[in-house]
């Protein structure tokens, strides 16, 4: 916990106590880490008086890989009558990746869910329908785990060896003293 | 004698002139009832949030250009936002003005393309042509500027990447003054035409409650009456100093949606004439030089200049650890950006918060127990673009 909290960043604070794990407002983003078995308690909150979070901007997620818990899914909620966003995040473990699904609070969660199922394998408990929905069914792996590694798709002919992409930009890693 | 109802499902699209793209619809039908519909996406999926993890921020411009490709610079716009509300870099003056001239003229030119393909999805074909002569008039001007008609690659971290050529105001006032003609013009076909509003009142309604649960964003959330436009709610680029109106609807109907894009093409002439009059002077990007590359003369004279250039276009630029979100008004809505960065010269996540995905999700919504003629009409008139669906 830093800084001063927004109201709602109170409000949860109080309401969650040891469940609401960290806030943050980095660049005026305020955010919220809670604990999985509430998140969908939250949203619910928050959407009801005096909030009004009705909108779910966006869900999706990033894989924290290395670090533990592996995964991160962020949910963009926006407060149309206080024109307000706030960040909602969720840390899941890489052993047991497993949300509670937020179509029962949000209608629009659905496609957004089956997204990152699709993209990072990330399941929704109770979601009505999780199937792929960008990549084709028969589709093996989660493409945007970082583990996954970003290659050319195979090709019939010889002689052709698949060219790295992640290869042609060295990652530089921060700390070093710039001029 | 047992009367048996059955239901036909058919499969329209992926190959469909109507569909924008490649969108397949699995549709169940009772006659021509429309009992339920499932949208199945992903034919355009190409994988550029993967891919961008991969680059560094600058070479990224090149790439958000592609998502969304009718509205090139709202996507670049939205994603510099980011990186710099990222960086905490300020932008000049005159570097948000010349974006906010090209962002709602590309809006005009967006708006055009949806007018001219809903026109031939009611077998209205000469609108088309119309649409198409006035929006090659803005892809000519954008050429001018950024020397591409499409794919621009124009807005640069911090700024711009050079300053508007000298005749690019005498190009675009003539347009500007001639455009409410031509709008009064297709209103005049249009607006008031018996068949075209036949086609279009009452038909793909989406009340104001599922709006919001959907997460629907743009004209077609403002055709349900909920006036929200991210350039009131949370302005950015300066559009709080601009005078605006932001026009809805009543029924939420196609016909609505219709209305609200017309006048959206009258607003953004408002804002461009409005810009051009009180542009400021001042460079058109900003003079960090950890951000935007050090100009051409300097790099003969010091050292210091080369260094920095070198660095830049050798690693790019390095963003404190953390994570953002940024969004602007694009012509279909709420085109975020969420960007986590390690430190490092790469992103870890960037992730596209696409209008159309919210948009296209509601349509099944929309068009549930209509008739199979009206789904041409309701997926025209969210005006989606596949490219930004499947990212």
């Amino acid at each position: 916990m830093s800084g001063s909290l927004t109201p709602v960043q109170a409000f949860l604070a109080e309401r969650l106590g040891e469940q609401l794990r960290e806030t943050h407002a980095f660049r005026g983003d305020a955010t919220v880490v809670v604990d999985r078995e509430r998140v969908v308690d939250v949203l619910r909150w928050l959407q009801d008086d005096p909030w009004h979070f009705q909108v779910l901007v966006d869900l999706t997620a990033w894989d924290r890989c290395p670090l533990e818990p592996r995964f991160e899914v962020v949910y963009h909620l926006l407060s149309l009558s206080r024109r307000e966003r706030l960040r909602v995040k969720v840390r899941v473990p890489g052993q047991d990746p497993v949300v509670p699904s937020a179509v029962s609070v949000f209608a629009g969660a659905d496609w957004f869910e089956r997204e990152v199922w699709d993209l990072f394998g990330i399941r929704f408990a109770g979601h009505p329908n999780l199937v792929r929905i960008l990549m084709p069914d028969d589709w093996e792996g989660h493409p945007l785990r970082r583990d996954y590694p970003l290659t050319e798709e195979p090709v019939e002919f010889q002689g052709h060896v698949p060219k790295v992409p992640s290869e042609i930009v060295p990652r530089v890693k921060p700390g070093r003293v710039d001029p | 004698m047992s009367l048996v109802r059955e239901t036909l499902t058919i499969n329209m699209g992926p190959q469909h002139p109507s569909t924008h793209g490649v969108l397949r619809l699995v549709l169940e039908l009772e006659g021509e009832v429309i009992v339920s519909c499932q949208p199945v996406i992903g034919y355009l999926h190409t994988g550029i949030e993967k891919e961008m993890e991969n680059r560094t921020y600058h070479q990224n411009i090149t790439l958000v250009d592609r998502i969304e490709y009718l509205s090139s610079y709202h996507e670049e716009l939205a994603y510099c936002m980011a990186v710099e509300k990222l960086l905490g870099v300020e932008v000049p003056k005159r570097a948000q003005y010349i974006r906010v001239i090209l962002c709602e003229l590309n809006r005009i030119a967006s708006h055009l393309v949806w007018l001219g393909t809903t026109g031939i999805d009611l077998n209205v074909s000469s609108l088309l042509m119309y649409c198409f002569r006035d929006r090659e008039r803005i892809l000519e001007l954008f050429e001018m500027v950024s020397g591409q008609r499409m794919m621009p690659g124009y807005f640069r971290i911090g700024g711009v990447a050079e300053d508007l050529p000298e005749e690019f105001e005498h190009a675009v006032r003539p347009f500007l003054e001639e455009f409410p003609r031509r709008l009064d013009e297709y209103e005049a076909m249009l607006t008031d035409n018996l068949i075209w509003r036949r086609r279009h009142e009452g038909v793909a309604v989406l009340s104001r409650k599922d709006a919001l649960a959907y997460g629907v964003t743009g004209p077609t959330l403002r055709g349900s009456g909920i006036p929200y436009d991210v350039r009131k709610a949370f302005p950015y680029s300066s559009y709080d100093e601009f005078e605006f109106d932001v026009p809805t609807g009543e029924n939420g109907d196609a016909y609505d949606r219709y209305r609200v894009r017309m006048e959206e093409m009258r607003q953004s002439r408002r804002i461009v004439l409005q810009a051009l009059a009180c542009l400021p002077d001042g460079p058109v990007i900003t003079q960090d030089r950890k951000v935007a590359l050090p100009p051409r003369a300097e790099l003969v004279r010091s050292m210091e200049a080369v260094i920095h250039q070198f660095k830049l276009v050798s690693e790019g630029i390095h963003p404190p650890k953390g994570e953002v979100y940024a969004a602007v008004e694009s012509p279909r809505g709420e085109k975020g950006y969420y960007i986590v960065s390690d430190g490092s010269n790469r992103p870890v996540r960037v992730r596209v918060r696409a209008p159309s995905f919210s948009n296209l999700q509601a349509l099944p919504a929309m068009i549930r127990g209509g008739m199979l003629a009206d789904v041409v009409v309701a997926i025209a008139s969210i005006d989606i673009v596949l490219g930004d669906v499947d990212r």
